[in-house]
């Protein structure tokens, strides 16, 4: 590795933290940003000569806190700062840095840091991108490539942010346990905003998207760091690092979407499933059902399975039982009824769906499910019906081409009568 | 004399490197390690998946207690381990600034066996 992909790894990792902690001292976004900036750019004259120093984040705090307070005073800025006496030599005064920065100030300022990106009134895709600069400190260029914008709109995006979080009121006091659970929930979904953000792309879009699922895990590992007993914390962790190990099977060399039940599973990424398994294993035995940690446990049975007939659908059917109650809604009703079919059969799982035909009558899925609860039943015409209805509902080729196959196979077992479906 | 060589570093680091670089990492490593096999010196060693992983049981009390998470909060964190049979600290010590050149940043911490059983084959 060269020293300056080994550099700029380094302070990659040191980031979050500093950033959070200039947050906290200079309660300014752009200033504790721009503090920051100017620790690096020492750093990167610094350490080459001198070497590293021991605690990286508390040298780049101590420098970028100086260089932030000569900023505050050349602007005249009157802000009141703690009053730390200002410190010449930041090698000298790491031990001295260290100690002030304990761990539960630590634990707030991360978590403050996460929760400025996901005030209320950004909209989702404000959020990630905010995500993205302050935290993961992506550029804007890597940004803008990310969601397929021109650098200047999203330039002009995050400012947009930014100037909407300057308004807002950021609390800067410790949380309470109540407003601090409130907090991990608002930062936990907006860190699967910014997967899913990664995940739900074409192939065509793969390449500049998939960092986002790569930062999406990286800022829930950060989070799970701080909170190691947090049940969801696992789920959402392990549920995202169990649907990105199977990236490389996702699409075909046409950059078509490959099926689930289709994908060569020896593509699939072992150690992660392995650390997504581990946590969802660590997270059940809290007996705290989550949302996440179901879905998790859910992508988990999945990967249990060597070969797609070998999945487990009771113990799928089980768990989304479970998350149908904890967290209704009719795709999971779906979901839950395709898992039913392999273990109740047809009969039952198109009794479970058939009350949600108002509410999903525009989603592809459910004309898909439903039209093969109806082939297995024999029904062939309202089968036929009923994909036809999906293929007009596919939101990509590779869909259409699935269904497409469903209904030759049709036309073939309407042509071979005894056949059995 | 058998050592086991204990590889401590920044998780957050490894797990900011990209997925060509850390590639890169484990394709240098891989020389080295071929060849000390080749060699006879070479052992299992493991790679741990990150600490947010970890279970810890606290035995130090009846009945003993389960936390989530490593043992200690460090900086650098233990993150894999070689074992390897040397016929001195310096053979050791030169092998592990081998695997340093391959593999910068962190630490190695060199510990000599007391006691090793195979056990059963595990891979």
């Amino acid at each position: 590795m060269t020293d300056a992909t080994w550099l700029g790894a380094v302070l990659a990792a040191a980031r979050p933290r500093a950033v959070a902690a200039l947050l906290r001292y200079f309660r300014d976004l752009d200033l504790a940003e721009e503090a920051f900036q100017e620790a690096c750019l020492k750093a990167l004259t610094v350490w080459p000569r001198n070497g590293p120093p021991r605690d990286v984040a508390a040298w780049l705090i101590t420098v970028g806190r100086n260089a932030g307070l000569d900023t505050v005073r050349r602007l005249g800025r009157h802000q009141s700062l703690p009053t730390d006496t200002d410190i010449a030599d930041p090698i000298d005064a790491e031990a001295a840095m260290l100690e002030r920065i304990d761990a539960g100030d630590y634990r707030d300022d991360m978590l403050r840091l996460l929760f400025i990106c996901c005030q209320p009134d950004l909209a989702a895709n404000q959020q990630i991108a905010l995500a993205l600069r302050i935290v993961c400190g992506l550029s804007v260029r890597q940004i803008a490539r990310a969601f397929l914008v021109s650098e200047a709109a999203m330039e002009q995006r995050i400012t947009r942010a930014k100037a909407r979080i300057a308004t807002a009121a950021v609390p800067f006091s410790a949380p309470g346990p109540a407003e601090r659970a409130e907090r991990l929930a608002a930062v936990a979904a907006m860190i699967y905003l910014v997967f899913n953000e990664g995940y739900t792309t074409g192939v065509a879009e793969r390449g500049a998207r998939a960092p986002l699922c790569a930062e999406a895990i990286r800022l829930a590992r950060l989070l799970l760091d701080l909170y190691p007993g947090e049940p969801g914390l696992m789920g959402l962790t392990g549920l995202m690092l169990l649907h990105h190990a199977r990236a490389a099977a996702r699409f075909d060399s046409d950059g078509n979407a490959v099926l689930l039940a289709n994908q060569d599973r020896s593509l699939w990424n072992r150690p992660m499933i392995a650390e997504g398994q581990a946590l969802v294993d660590k997270a059940m035995r809290h007996g705290r059902p989550d949302p996440y940690l179901l879905q998790a446990a859910i992508a988990v049975a999945h990967t249990r399975a060597d070969r797609a007939e070998q999945t487990d659908w009771a113990e799928i059917d089980r768990l989304y039982a479970v998350l149908e109650r904890l967290q209704p809604s009719p795709i999971v009703t779906l979901n839950r009824a395709v898992a039913a079919a392999s273990v109740r059969g047809p009969v039952e799982a198109l009794a479970m769906i058939e009350p949600l035909a108002a509410a999903l009558s525009r989603y592809f899925y459910f004309h898909g499910a439903r039209g093969a609860f109806l082939r297995d039943l024999g029904r062939t015409d309202e089968a036929r019906d009923a994909f036809s209805r999906a293929i007009s509902l596919a939101n990509t080729a590779a869909e259409a081409a699935y269904i497409r196959q469903q209904l030759d196979d049709l036309d073939a077992d309407a042509a071979t009568p005894g056949r059995k479906p | 004399m058998r050592y086991a060589i204990l590889c401590y570093h920044d998780e957050k680091v490894v797990c900011s490197w990209s997925q060509e670089e850390d590639d890169a990492v484990m394709a240098r490593l891989s020389v080295i390690h071929d060849r000390l096999v080749r060699e006879g010196k070479l052992g299992p060693s493991a790679r741990l998946l990150p600490t947010t992983a970890a279970t810890t049981l606290r035995k130090d009390r009846d009945p003993p207690l389960v936390l989530d998470g490593p043992f200690a909060e460090t900086k650098e964190q233990l993150l894999g381990f070689y074992v390897l049979d040397c016929a001195s600290l310096e053979e050791v010590l030169a092998i592990a600034k081998e695997l340093a050149q391959a593999n910068p940043g962190g630490a190695y911490e060199i510990r000599p066996i007391g006691l090793l059983n195979p056990g059963a084959a595990v891979m």
